[in-house]
């Protein structure tokens, strides 16, 4: 950690190596709003002395759409299509923790099946999500092949949503209550020739490239490490607080959607630094893959919504023969299901930590009041203690570790 | 493992009549604070030898027009990673004077939430080292996420609860 240094006299200068300045004047930088190094719409003056970085101002909000308000006036299925435009690298894991939001409030009980090809499609957004933060690291410390590589495997991540839900990066995927469609046999057979031939492999040589890559370890091990006390103050969660040696993940502390009946482990790093960001994230991804495969292994057989004609939009040939499914239909797809008062929390393990919804519902059609507890806006404070004393070429691969997303950042 | 009762009890023990209002939607025990004893409440879990309440999950407001002294509610959720608990904390302030005493010198993860807080609710958090608007421009001289600024056109009458036989 570097301090300013100031002599006191032309002698003290010398033995010091400094120039000796009288009159000290720090110089502005700009990095952001619009900088291609920074993946994302953010501003950061930073006062510098030299090279070093004295003191930074954060301004955010430039992509504020003002969803909370929004929300207000939705139903609640409406919703879902504004969740997954904040951490739009995983989209299906937003997606899903605001059915369940609801799910919760509503006391529906979704089966196995559908909780089941939900933990598949959350894992493989967390390992998108992973591949986009970690392969952007590598191309900020110079290294851009490792990120042309994986983004072959995040496409066929992105083939498994359109086959899934037909979108791509904006997913709207599932319904409250359970999916909308079953696993086609398409999207299993790519599922599984993802997790058990073409990502393995594709990961073990990312990895080959960078973990001991002496340019990529001098770049990243000890620069921005956070220590576990002051990420814990400044609300860290996910990969970089787990990177720091907090063993906090929402999927063990709180499960949902039978997590609890898998098998995995939660990485965690020594330092919290860049480098051990780095490898927490690669970590989840392998486990994750772990997760996946377990899940279609023991995929349960049976129904892939929950049973029920209230909240869950009945079969489209019921509908033009019954009265009751038509009735149900029109009252679902008009926001017209029968809300308890009542206020829940409910948060999932995100991209990039806990990602929570607290929804306070008068019994109308629409929340009173959503909240949306998004990790990056809250990590993102530690941002200029975190590159103090630093140079501006640290910066860059400190800022795209914590993966701050701008979609989250400004809801 | 931590039931919520005993929590209360704590809480009542040690601060009597200034807590009140409990209650336990979905299991999340839920309570309201004298608007001035927050801080205190607060640092009273977090410091709790047992209760370890050490992290801040959020912080946010509500507003409830039809509540009169009692419009602004400031909203936080503590999380017990140990004990594997979160609790929800309520505090009150009418809207004239929205007052409410700030969490940052507890947590440095209060500063931007309140600073979301009071740009959208205009709450204003005492001793909060910088109170400025955060996610909407600097200019702007409202608060939109009140219940006074709807989002849709109020004449519009296609979506009236008469239709739907409320």
């Amino acid at each position: 950690m570097a301090q300013t240094l100031i002599p006191k006299d032309i002698n003290d200068a010398l033995a010091q190596n400094v120039p000796l300045v009288t009159d000290k004047e720090y110089s502005i930088l700009n990095l952001g709003p619009t900088h291609p190094a920074t993946h994302g719409i953010f501003q950061n003056i930073l006062t510098m002395d030299g090279e070093k970085i004295v003191s930074t101002e954060q301004t955010v909000g430039y992509i504020h759409r003002a969803f909370e308000k929004i929300a207000e006036r939705r139903p609640f299925y409406q919703i879902t299509t504004l969740t997954d435009r904040m951490n739009y690298c995983s989209s299906p894991i937003n997606n899903f923790g605001w059915h369940m939001t609801v799910e919760k409030l509503l006391g529906i009980t979704v089966p196995k099946r559908a909780e089941y090809i939900r933990v598949i499609m959350m894992e493989l957004a967390r390992i998108s999500d992973h591949l986009v933060c970690n392969s952007i690291l590598g191309v900020d410390t110079g290294a851009y092949s490792g990120f042309l590589y994986v983004f072959q495997e995040r496409e066929k991540i992105y083939e498994i949503y359109e086959e899934i839900c037909g979108a791509r990066l904006t997913t709207n995927m599932g319904r409250i209550g359970g999916m909308e469609r079953d696993l086609s046999p398409t999207a299993i057979a790519k599922i599984n020739d993802l997790v058990n031939k073409s990502l393995p492999k594709v990961m073990l040589e990312f990895e080959t490239l960078f973990d001991r890559n002496k340019i990529f370890r001098d770049r990243t091990i000890d620069v921005g490490p956070i220590a576990v006390d002051r990420a814990i103050a400044y609300g860290f969660t996910g990969p970089n607080l787990r990177a720091a040696g907090v063993d906090y993940d929402i999927r063990t502390a709180e499960p949902y959607s039978s997590y609890e009946d898998f098998d995995f482990e939660i990485p965690v790093g020594h330092n919290g630094d860049t480098f051990d960001r780095y490898m927490v994230r690669n970590a989840e991804i392998w486990e994750s893959i772990k997760i996946i495969k377990q899940a279609m292994k023991n995929l349960p057989e049976g129904p892939y919504y929950a049973d029920n004609d209230q909240y869950y939009l009945p079969p489209k040939k019921e509908v033009y023969r019954s009265m009751e499914a038509l009735i149900y239909h029109f009252k679902i797809v008009m926001g017209e299901i029968e809300a308890p008062v009542g206020e829940v929390y409910h948060a999932v393990e995100g991209g990039n930590g806990e990602l929570g919804f607290y929804l306070i519902s008068d019994g109308g059609r629409t929340p009173y009041r959503l909240h949306f507890r998004r990790p990056s806006f809250i990590y993102y404070q530690a941002f200029p203690e975190m590159i103090k004393g630093l140079t501006v070429s640290d910066v860059v691969p400190i800022m795209s570790s914590l993966n701050v997303i701008a979609g989250e950042l400004d809801a | 493992m931590i039931r919520n009762q005993e929590i209360v009890e704590e809480i009542v023990g040690q601060f009597g009549e200034k807590v009140f209002a409990f209650e336990e939607p979905y299991g999340m025990l839920t309570f309201c604070a004298e608007t001035s004893q927050l801080v205190n409440v607060v640092r009273f879990l977090k410091e709790h030898k047992t209760f370890k309440f050490a992290f801040l999950t959020d912080v946010t407001a509500v507003h409830y027009p039809d509540e009169k002294d009692k419009e602004i509610c400031s909203v936080c959720h503590l999380h017990s990673w140990e004990n594997g608990v979160r609790v929800r904390i309520k505090v009150y302030a009418p809207i004239g004077q929205p007052d409410v005493p700030s969490l940052t010198g507890l947590f440095e993860s209060a500063n931007w939430l309140e600073r979301e807080a009071f740009d959208f609710f205009g709450v204003n958090y005492l001793n909060h080292p910088d109170l400025r608007r955060i996610l909407n421009m600097d200019e702007m001289d409202y608060h939109p996420l009140r219940k006074e600024y709807p989002l849709e056109d109020g004449t519009r009458n296609d979506k009236i609860d008469a239709l739907f036989g409320r």
